[in-house]
């Protein structure tokens, strides 16, 4: 693998009425594990089903009922931390969390406090060519989901579901590396495409399937740096949690408000109350959750219905080497094999599939020229109406039919964009719609001479004009290649058009 | 380790179990009884031994990520106090 290096971003400045200040922030991710079955029942974590139909007893906590593990998930939590380069636990236990709400029946929820399956890791956060920030994992651990309330269906009463109920979740936990809002969207970004390469988690933010909280504080320059060297948190700022957040778009505008509002009180002389804070998009505001801070003594303890889940290394081996290539690989990869950019080989890695596609267009051809058909041209043409790689119209064998018609010279690049457009609306092999529809280029030069002298013979004033300004040749070129339907090989047509005007 | 009146309310809140003010003292009492024979507990020399979780040599079940169960919308919600178009409906909770 070719070693990239990189240099850390600067963090984030924000100037306040009296100092300047910089943002500190750890984010916890909760990502749904892709797995048909719950993690401690056998029910099913479709999503839109009908209400409570993917409900099992243990789900609904009826007495007497026993949580029994899904062992596919552990897979992908040991899966997941594999491809967050961290510690895999052998050794991990089941603890209950303690607190009432109406969308957890069991009255806790079935987390592991003590005994994570995944411990210490990293994850390089890309910011720009050459710049990335590196952030430490803390762990990761399983635990349930709850349920969801719905509060707008009826005046008075909240309706509940718990069809989400016990469907597993990685609780991804971030130390305190993340120094800007752009940093923590990419953070969740990068996370997010790790978790897809591994199939692990399917993404889906709309869905609530990826959600964070988001932990904010403000500090004075060079305060963290001391934070890092001692790791005494005494020298950092009071945080505050954002619950619950599943937009990109709305974690960065709650970073930027919580930082603005911590650092007004500060200079005010106030104090910050360590607090779980809840974002308004509509406002464009934190506001404090103060219904949740009692509740905040959640008295865990070892869950007694679950014996430890105790994993053998061996199995932990087999799943690594079942690893598929991750993104940071492949884009290197990418940069070493096929001589892309930086950019080029991130968009083109930016998801399983694209990747694919690309390698597929770009096997036996050149790869920057694969590369710039598939970002420029399919990419582009599939932005234009909404639509992902999955519903590209034009297969690989496709575009690299065209690339090569353009290698062999049989048609001119211009005209390549015509023939890509026609093999996208309406399909077909490009080789023969450039036959079928007479779009192979002219690079018999008697015949492009032809054309080359019927517009000097019949723009006398310009010639006159050119041989004064040679950079008028291009008028001609022009003229030409109109006078050919574009079908004249670009290269001949100057070099004739200058020979002929004597320039 | 001590367990003074406050303590016992806020466990009780904590709980969701109403205990009424007078008798308080008598479940903080009670709460002290217990902690001491846990304190007592505590005396044991338990250095090198590693903790038991199970009184036989177990191992945990795990199951394969099949679906085999669910589908009974009628019998989950059948205990339910009040059920309204398939959902569990509870008097309204609201951030």
């Amino acid at each position: 693998m070719l070693d990239l290096t990189y240099t850390a971003p600067k963090p984030k400045i924000i100037s306040g009425a009296k100092h300047d200040w910089e943002l500190v922030i750890g984010m916890e991710v909760h990502a749904q594990v892709s797995s048909r079955a719950k993690l401690f029942s056998g029910a099913s974590t479709a999503f839109g089903a009908e209400p409570n139909s993917n409900v099992a007893f243990v789900d609904a906590a009826m007495p007497g009922m026993l949580p029994v593990i899904n062992e596919f998930c552990v897979e992908q939590a040991v899966r997941t931390g594999l491809g967050l380069k961290a510690q895999i636990n052998l050794f991990s236990a089941f603890d209950r969390k303690n607190y009432f709400y109406p969308d957890l029946p069991q009255g806790y929820q079935i987390s592991q406090l003590y005994h994570p399956i995944v411990g210490e890791g990293e994850v390089l956060v890309e910011l720009g060519e050459g710049v990335a920030r590196r952030v430490r994992i803390e762990r990761i651990h399983l635990e349930q989901d709850a349920g969801k309330s719905i509060h707008d269906m009826d005046p008075n009463m909240s309706f509940v579901d718990l069809n989400r109920t016990g469907v597993a979740l990685m609780e991804i936990v971030s130390r305190p590396d993340i120094r800007g809002p752009e940093e923590a969207a990419a953070y969740l970004a990068k996370l997010r495409q790790i978790m897809l390469y591994l199939g692990t988690c399917d993404g889906n933010m709309q869905n609530g399937n990826m959600r964070a909280d988001v932990n904010v504080s403000v500090c004075l320059p060079g305060a963290y740096e001391r934070f890092r060297e001692t790791g005494d948190f005494g020298h950092l700022g009071t945080r505050c949690e954002i619950k619950n957040m599943n937009s990109m778009r709305f974690i960065q505008q709650a970073i930027e408000y919580e930082a603005r509002r911590q650092i007004a009180i500060v200079e005010a002389g106030g104090k910050i109350d360590q607090e779980t804070r809840l974002y308004d998009p509509d406002k464009g505001e934190t506001r404090s959750m103060r219904s949740k801070e009692e509740a905040h003594d959640y008295r865990y303890f070892p869950d007694p219905d679950l014996l430890p889940v105790e994993i053998e290394q061996a199995w932990v081996d087999d799943i690594k080497a079942r690893l598929p290539e991750l993104p940071d690989e492949k884009k290197a990869r990418f940069i070493k094999d096929f001589g892309l950019t930086d950019y080029d080989a991130s968009v083109l890695t930016a998801d399983v599939e694209s990747a694919a596609y690309f390698e597929e267009v770009a096997r036996g051809r050149d790869g920057k020229t694969a590369a710039n058909w598939v970002i420029n041209e399919l990419f582009g043409r599939l932005k234009k109406e909404d639509h992902g790689i999955a519903d590209a119209p034009v297969t690989p064998a496709q575009l690299g039919g065209i690339i090569d018609l353009i290698g062999r010279g049989d048609i001119s690049g211009k005209i390549a964009k015509d023939l890509f457009e026609i093999v996208y609306t309406e399909g077909g092999d490009p080789a023969q719609i450039v036959e079928a529809r007479g779009m192979r280029q002219v690079t018999d030069t008697g015949a492009i001479e032809a054309a080359v002298d019927q517009v000097i013979a019949e723009n006398p004033a310009q010639v006159e004009k050119a041989k004064a300004n040679p950079k008028l040749a291009g008028w001609f070129v022009g003229q030409v290649m109109k006078v050919t339907g574009g079908k004249a090989n670009p290269a001949a047509v100057n070099q004739i058009v200058a020979a002929k005007l004597g320039l | 380790m001590s367990i003074d009146q406050d303590t016992a309310r806020r466990v009780a809140k904590l709980a969701r179990i109403k205990v009424e003010e007078d008798a308080l003292p008598a479940l903080a009492q009670e709460f002290n009884t217990i902690l001491g024979f846990i304190e007592q507990l505590g005396e044991v020399d338990v250095e090198g031994v590693e903790p038991m979780v199970s009184v036989t040599p177990m191992r945990l079940k795990r199951r394969e990520d099949v679906v085999t169960d669910g589908g009974m919308q009628d019998k989950i919600l059948s205990n339910a106090p009040d059920a309204r178009e398939g959902f569990f409906a509870v008097p309204k909770v609201v951030e």
